[in-house]
């Protein structure tokens, strides 16, 4: 198949908390730290935003790997909102775990607005992965690939 | 059964109670309906017996925005998914007067029709007083026996327990049907790998045909409008063209119950297609149980549920890759 | 007519892939419905009721109309080609056969159905005699005889043969391209199948529903009917599910719906249900805003208005799935006893 030639660039959705991981992400960039393009950023105003059907959602689409960043715990914005994201985003991680979707595609990461340097290191380190992981198969809309 | 009959009447007499929320007699040995009944004459139709597996504390979401009390008759387990929506303010418990009928475990026609027992005229042990372990089926192609053990709901196999959690009173004798570990499924199927995992779900959701009964049958399911219902939602609600369409559906409609759910099978019972549903909720209160701490929904109308609450020191999503 | 024995079903069956497509009761993780044949399969043809009827073979719950792509700063129109590949359908009912008449009368009508029409062109129907009719069964009500199924070709299971009489010149089309595995019946034979035949329609008499009378039902009883108060009655332990009308071989309804993915748009339709709350949703809104209203338009089309259309033919076949299905307990039988109930008050 002419697929397999063909360099295996991945698709990568990245939640951000406005009001850290997205200024993170910022400082990534005016500090000239790289990280891959294959990142696309959407921007949240708290990780407790995200919506678990938002994850599926973007798989559904043709996402390889979804990503979720949001304050460290105790500094959440609104006081508390990751601590909810964060017992949400553990049973759903493990609810695709256990239909067999492997758990390196998903993951969650507590990056602050200081943070560019492991904004950065973390999409290098997540997009690796997902690369060595390879396309997914087990959790998109056919349509979608045509 | 008599003695339930008694009571509403007179508390329909009495004018404790505008109606009876029950089951009704059905036309063939197994298939009584949930029924209401407002007069005593009514009552006549009234029946309680072992294929009254349908969980009533559903049909008291509508009852409770109707005029004067209802008396309700619940089973040990549906009494959890009722305490579960005076929590969420679902129900209002000064609507309802709750008869906490007994139990010994609610039959499973499927299960019967598995044996391969067809053409079934008459059922003989179903009764809620009688005393035999033996269902004596009586079918057009002569008479089978099953043993009411083998016939009874996968729930009842991991019965929480005797005990009505919420009631005005009660009637008659349960019975602890236990004989089996809730999670032992679960369990099994986190030992699998990857691969067969997904083999083993694709095999069963392909079978889904979207109809809903798991959502609308099920007592935490109680929003006005399901998400999966908006015609806004760029998703085929009702159609089952792909294979991801199954699996967000039964992902998020187990999710959207995590931590409310009690485990009262009522999804699993419904299923045309015999799809084990409560694997998904179970997995959610395994995680819970373990991640969290032991907790049932329902057991209260307190607590928190697990995930309207938290800790500092709650475990990090990374946990599921570490756990293996 | 013709016979074959059945420790050779499976080699009639690999004859019959070789050159069409061939769709029968197959068993998957626990549960018997139509699916297409393969080596692996687990054919079931003991189960009487597959789960879902016989109707995807005509009308799949979903099929794409076309896919619009935007293909250099241009919208491009690609509608979905028509069925050509012949099919066969084997192990269908006699309730489920009548099913698809009762869809003929919607889809081949004007105007024509062609994604509808074209695979019943292709189709060719082998039903299968039933031979151990189930208590929920109710179809003799409707005229239909399970002992011999309206099909191209109608099969009985026999001792270790099964017997094959060919009925329509499509049937006959089959029976010559496997007619190397089959074998000419002999009197006996033959009369065999008269007995069978006999002994079904003897146990058919003995199912509880037999009597149930549809006195009362019909295209001029609408007004009568549509305004009774016993519909409130009878909605209440309705769930609002849809899994009477998806095991359902003779509704019909669908919905059609667009799905965006990214670079084109796809059109396709879906079974809809009478039970749902979007069913006939207009830009206006909902024609029918209650549950009773929902539930009272899926018995008076079964009962009523088709009639009333199709020159006095139900489109209820009486296959019972719905009664061994709602989870509500809840089932067409039901409803028109009530409403005998009612008049036998009166």
């Amino acid at each position: 198949m002419s697929i397999e030639n063909k360099e295996f660039k991945p698709k990568i959705v990245a939640f951000c908390c406005n009001w850290c991981s997205y200024a993170g992400a910022d400082l990534a960039g005016s500090s000239r730290l790289s990280y891959p393009a294959d990142v696309k950023i959407i921007r949240v105003p708290c990780s407790c935003r995200v919506n678990p059907m938002f994850i599926l959602r973007a798989f559904e689409k043709g996402a390889d790997g979804v990503i979720m960043c949001g304050c460290h715990p105790g500094d959440c914005h609104y006081s508390t909102g990751n601590y909810y994201a964060r017992r949400r985003m553990t049973l759903l991680f493990s609810m695709l775990d256990y239909i067999g979707v492997e758990n390196g595609r998903t993951r969650v990461e507590w990056v602050s607005a200081a943070e560019g340097v492991k904004f950065s290191d973390t999409m290098n380190g997540f997009v690796e992965k997902i690369v060595s992981l390879g396309e997914n198969v087990r959790l998109g809309d056919l349509r979608c690939r045509k | 059964m008599q003695e339930v009959i008694n009571r509403a009447k007179e508390l329909l007499r009495d004018g404790t109670a505008a109606r009876v929320l029950g089951w009704k007699t059905g036309d063939l040995p197994y298939n009584p309906e949930p029924a209401y009944f407002e007069t005593e004459e009514s009552l006549k139709d009234f029946v309680y017996n072992g294929f009254c597996g349908a969980n009533l504390s559903k049909y008291m979401i509508e009852a409770s925005k109707l005029e004067g009390k209802t008396v309700v008759c619940l089973k040990p387990c549906d009494t959890y998914s009722f305490n579960q929506l005076i929590k969420e303010h679902r129900v209002d418990r000064e609507k309802a007067y709750i008869i906490g009928v007994g139990c010994k475990g609610k039959l499973d026609i499927e299960k019967i029709r598995a044996q391969g027992i067809k053409g079934i005229e008459n059922i003989e042990g179903a009764g809620i007083t009688d005393e035999t372990d033996i269902l004596k089926v009586q079918t057009i192609y002569g008479t089978k026996e099953i043993p009411y053990a083998d016939a009874v709901l996968e729930r009842c196999h991991v019965c929480k327990g005797k005990e009505h959690m919420v009631y005005d009173e009660l009637i008659g004798e349960s019975k602890d049907t236990k004989d089996g570990d809730r999670f032992e499924e679960v369990a099994k199927i986190e030992q699998m790998s990857p691969e067969e995992k997904f083999a083993y779900f694709q095999s069963e959701l392909s079978k889904c045909i979207r109809c809903n009964a798991c959502r609308n049958v099920c007592p935490a399911c109680s929003c006005r409008k399901c998400v999966f219902d908006s015609n806004k939602f760029d998703s085929s609600q009702k159609a089952n063209v792909d294979s991801f369409e199954e699996k967000m559906f039964h992902i998020i409609r187990a999710f959207h119950v995590a931590g409310r759910c009690t485990d009262c099978g009522e999804c699993s019972r419904v299923c045309p297609q015999g799809i084990p549903l409560h694997l998904f909720n179970r997995k959610f209160i395994k995680d819970i149980d373990e991640l969290y701490g032991e907790y049932q929904a329902g057991e209260d109308t307190e607590t928190k549920a697990p995930l309207t609450n938290y800790t500092f020191e709650d475990a990090e999503p990374s946990i599921v890759g570490k756990r293996g | 007519m013709y016979k074959i024995a059945k420790e050779n079903l499976s080699a009639l069956f690999q004859m019959i892939a070789e050159v069409q497509e061939l769709y029968l009761p197959v068993r998957t993780a626990g549960q018997t419905n139509y699916a297409a044949w393969t080596t692996e399969a687990e054919v079931d043809l003991g189960t009487l009721k597959t789960v879902k009827s016989a109707k995807d073979a005509f009308f799949p719950q979903s099929e794409g109309l076309y896919t619009v792509r935007k293909e250099n700063k241009k919208m491009k129109i690609h509608p979905e080609e028509l069925k050509t590949q012949d099919f066969v359908v084997f192990g269908m009912k006699a309730c489920d056969v009548q099913g698809v008449e009762v869809l003929d009368r919607v889809f081949l009508s004007d105007p024509i159905d062609s994604f509808y029409a074209a695979r019943r062109s292709n189709g060719t129907i082998v039903a299968m005699a039933c031979q151990e009719p189930e208590e929920t069964c109710f179809c003799k009500v409707f005229g239909i005889d399970c002992a011999e199924p309206k099909a191209d070709v109608v099969t009985w299971m026999i001792g270790e043969n099964m017997y094959w009489n060919s009925v329509t010149e499509k049937g006959d089309k089959l029976t010559e391209s496997v007619k190397s595995l089959l074998s000419q019946t002999d009197e006996t034979q033959e009369r065999e199948v008269v007995e069978t035949k006999e002994t079904i329609h003897a146990i058919v008499e003995k199912l509880p529903y037999m009597n149930l009378s549809l006195e009362g039902w019909n295209g001029d009883a609408l007004s009568e009917k549509f305004d009774s108060p016993i519909w409130e009655e009878l909605y209440k332990p309705c769930l609002a599910c849809g899994t009477c009308t998806f095991v359902c071989p003779t509704c019909q309804c669908y919905d059609i719906k667009d799905y965006t993915a990214g670079e084109s748009v796809s059109r396709y339709r879906c079974w809809d249900s009478c039970m749902y709350s979007d069913f006939t949703m207009m830009a206006h809104g909902n024609n029918r805003t209650s549950q009773m209203q929902r539930f009272r338009q899926r018995f008076m089309h079964k009962l009523v208005y088709y009639p009333a259309n199709n020159d006095g033919m139900y489109s209820c076949v009486g296959c019972g799935r719905c009664v061994e299905k709602c989870p509500a307990a809840l089932n067409i039988v039901k409803v028109v006893k009530a409403f005998q109930k009612q008049g036998d008050e009166k």
